[in-house]
């Protein structure tokens, strides 16, 4: 699916997509089948995909701006570039697939439509934020919605989303389970035991790698001896694998909804890897400079998905200038409501801090 | 009453629990066709499936991390460790996920997850097989942590874990699998966290938990039988610890040796006179006596091994010297 897929959607802009036209379906894989088009998405499907990168964009930048206050504290992982993965893959699933994700979570869980201000109240530690201010940015949860963390030791979540892919196949459910997990994860022991589980067991469990080519300052090529795709372990653990182009939202909101479909219908683990970039640091006490030129980073920035999709919507008229407009004035509104909450929200008790250990 | 063997009081405990919730699964390396490294599951797979009971590679942090999310999601997973020294593979899956879940997530999601593991040393298994990780296990909260000493406990304490909304750590002694004793044929449940005085007496109080209640009560036979009158107190619970049943026995007698069968240092008994020199200090007519495994590595050879346990012939020298001496 991913080259027949990112090529179609190439078509519909000057996006680059060089790094998805190296992909290969492995191990069989069924072929190239038609991207949904843009013209076929409802207009407002299309730019609402758009409003989602927006707000997680300007929501991580106000995020750094109170972090500079020091209202927000710990470490702080922003998903800044990487916009078009989680918004593309979270636009594929249903309400009753489950998401379960890394300590970057910030984009996943407001793609996955998580509440802005008690996210916000939340990274300020806050009585009304989503886990009473005991979790902070590294650990958003929402079970409500299916959102179950952010997880901040690199590939730890990779077991517990098998469990919840296993409690869906028990139940007979029909639905699946997302997990997102970073190029660093892979070297993680956990990663190589979920692989095998997941298909030994023959989970519905997509396992979703965000290649951003860097875990924390180590570059791919660095600590991996085997190239840079990774698509090419998977004949091992008997998994189809595809390659997408992470900065094209609705490349990856296709190859997403055809895998999740697999995922769902056939009950098997399907890896999926999108290429993409953070645009900013590790985190934010890291300028992002020391182990990457500056050029690789501009190069990326030029396919800034929340410049480029705009700019394809409107090339393909599936938006004026006054609705991306509106967009943007809605997420900065939305935005500094968040801030807003956070800032009027209480502490939270003293006392509470030994509450929620026990059921 | 019937008579039970300590293996055949979990087997029992653990088909009741399949038998009346459709929830309940079992997971763990070789429980199936295999039949369980201590053979607790033996059969299982021919009665209730491989959908429920589920063999699993050897991956203990893939499985126990899977039985954290399916408890996460509604599923009453219980997960076998075929030894509490397989656990430092999962470890990152039992405390940063099954323990801190709950409490990062703000309280959103329950954890109802049992996790049995054999433990303890004596059987020339050497120093990666024969450790008693419940100790470090009972400091983590969020999780709850028994470890029985006998067949009516296990089974009542099985019940309560299992029944528990919370991740509990139950710690099974290998030495007690074919130990016998009676068992109540009506329903009942040992409640996590309450211990037991399994003898009363006036003179001293030894306290301990699993294989060590063994050790201690051989020790007050022999004390009893030189005219001392001796209190057993069976902690049963690790986690959390009944304070109350053990400062009262310390009350009582003014003399108490606490023994574990884990290594002494950082062991749990450390928490127990620590807790007892506050709350009962003025009943006190000796300081606490704590012995414990030597601080070693396990060794295999035999008779190395029995000299880095306690024994019984320990307490009782103990107890004469230090507490009535």
């Amino acid at each position: 699916m991913a080259v027949g897929d990112t090529q179609q959607s190439a078509d519909l802009g000057e996006s680059g997509v060089q790094e998805s036209a190296t992909s290969q379906p492995v191990n069989g894989a069924t072929g190239a089948r038609p991207v949904a088009r843009t013209e076929e998405l409802r207009r407002g499907d299309l730019l609402e995909l758009y409003r989602k990168m927006l707000l997680i964009r300007r929501f991580e930048e106000a995020c750094g701006q109170q972090y500079s206050l020091g209202r927000i504290r710990g470490f702080l992982h922003l998903y800044i570039g990487q916009e078009a993965t989680g918004v593309g893959a979270m636009a594929a699933l249903d309400p009753g697939d489950y998401v379960v994700t890394h300590y970057r979570d910030h984009g996943h869980a407001l793609a996955r439509g998580l509440d802005a201000n008690r996210m916000m109240a939340e990274m300020f530690g806050k009585r009304t934020g989503l886990s009473k201010g005991k979790g902070g940015s590294m650990h958003i949860f929402d079970a409500g919605k299916r959102f179950m963390g952010g997880h901040a030791i690199v590939g730890a979540q990779l077991p517990l989303a098998a469990g919840i892919a296993l409690a869906q196949q028990y139940q007979d459910s029909g639905c699946g389970t997302i997990v997102f997990f970073g190029d660093g994860a892979v070297n993680q022991g956990t990663f190589h035991e979920t692989m095998n589980l997941a298909s030994v067991w023959r989970l519905p469990l997509l396992l979703f790698m965000e290649n951003n080519l860097y875990g924390m300052g180590s570059a791919v090529g660095r600590v991996r001896s085997r190239g840079a795709d990774f698509t090419d372990a998977m004949a091992a653990y008997d998994i189809d694998g595809f390659i997408v182009d992470g900065m094209d939202v609705l490349a990856v909101k296709s190859a997403t909804e055809h895998a999740m479909a697999r995922v769902r219908s056939e009950g098997v683990p399907v890896f999926l890897e999108a290429k993409t970039f953070r645009f900013v640091g590790h985190s934010y006490a890291d300028p992002g400079d020391q182990y990457r030129e500056r050029d690789e980073v501009d190069e990326w920035r030029l396919r800034d998905p929340i410049v480029s999709y705009p700019e394809l919507l409107m090339a393909n008229r599936a938006a004026t200038q006054a609705e991306i407009d509106a967009v943007g004035n809605d997420v900065a509104a939305q935005v500094d409501t968040a801030v807003e909450y956070a800032l009027a929200s209480p502490e939270p008790a003293l006392n509470e801090v030994s509450d929620d250990i026990y059921a | 009453m019937s008579n039970k063997s300590f293996r055949e009081a979990i087997t029992y405990g653990l088909e009741e629990a399949l038998e009346s919730d459709e929830n309940v699964l079992i997971m763990g390396e070789d429980i199936g066709a295999y039949g369980g490294a201590y053979s607790v599951t033996k059969g299982f797979i021919e009665k209730y499936g491989a959908r429920r009971i589920k063999d699993t590679p050897i991956s203990e942090a893939a499985f126990v991390g899977a039985g954290v999310g399916a408890a996460s999601v509604g599923l009453r997973p219980i997960v076998e460790l075929m030894s509490i020294s397989f656990a430092l593979v999962a470890f990152d899956q039992i405390v940063n996920m099954s323990a801190n879940l709950r409490y990062m997530s703000g309280g959103q999601i329950e954890v109802p997850m049992v996790i049995r593991a054999p433990t303890g040393a004596g059987v020339q298994l050497g120093a990666t097989h024969s450790q008693s990780f419940e100790t470090w296990l009972a400091e983590v909260p969020g999780m709850k942590c028994v470890c029985p000493s006998n067949p009516s406990d296990a089974l009542g304490l099985l019940r309560s874990a299992i029944a528990d909304n919370n991740p509990v750590i139950f710690a099974e002694h290998a030495h007690l699998y074919n130990f016998r004793s009676e068992v109540p044929d009506d329903y009942f449940t040992v409640p996590i966290g309450k211990g037991r005085v399994t003898r009363g007496g006036e003179d001293v109080a030894l306290v301990s938990y699993g294989y060590g209640v063994h050790i201690v009560e051989e020790a007050a036979d022999i004390l009893e039988s030189e005219g001392i009158s001796v209190e057993v107190v069976d902690m049963r619970s690790l986690h959390p610890i009944d304070f109350d049943t053990i400062t009262a026995s310390a009350k009582k007698t003014g003399k108490v040796l606490a023994l574990d069968t884990a290594r002494k240092t950082g062991g749990i008994m450390a928490e127990v006179v620590a807790e007892l020199q506050q709350r009962a200090i003025d009943w006190l007519d000796a300081p606490v006596v704590r012995i414990g495994s030597k601080d070693v590595p396990w060794p295999y050879s035999r008779g190395l091994e029995q000299h880095a346990l306690p024994d019984a012939g320990q307490v009782v020298e103990a107890v004469k010297s230090e507490l009535l001496g």
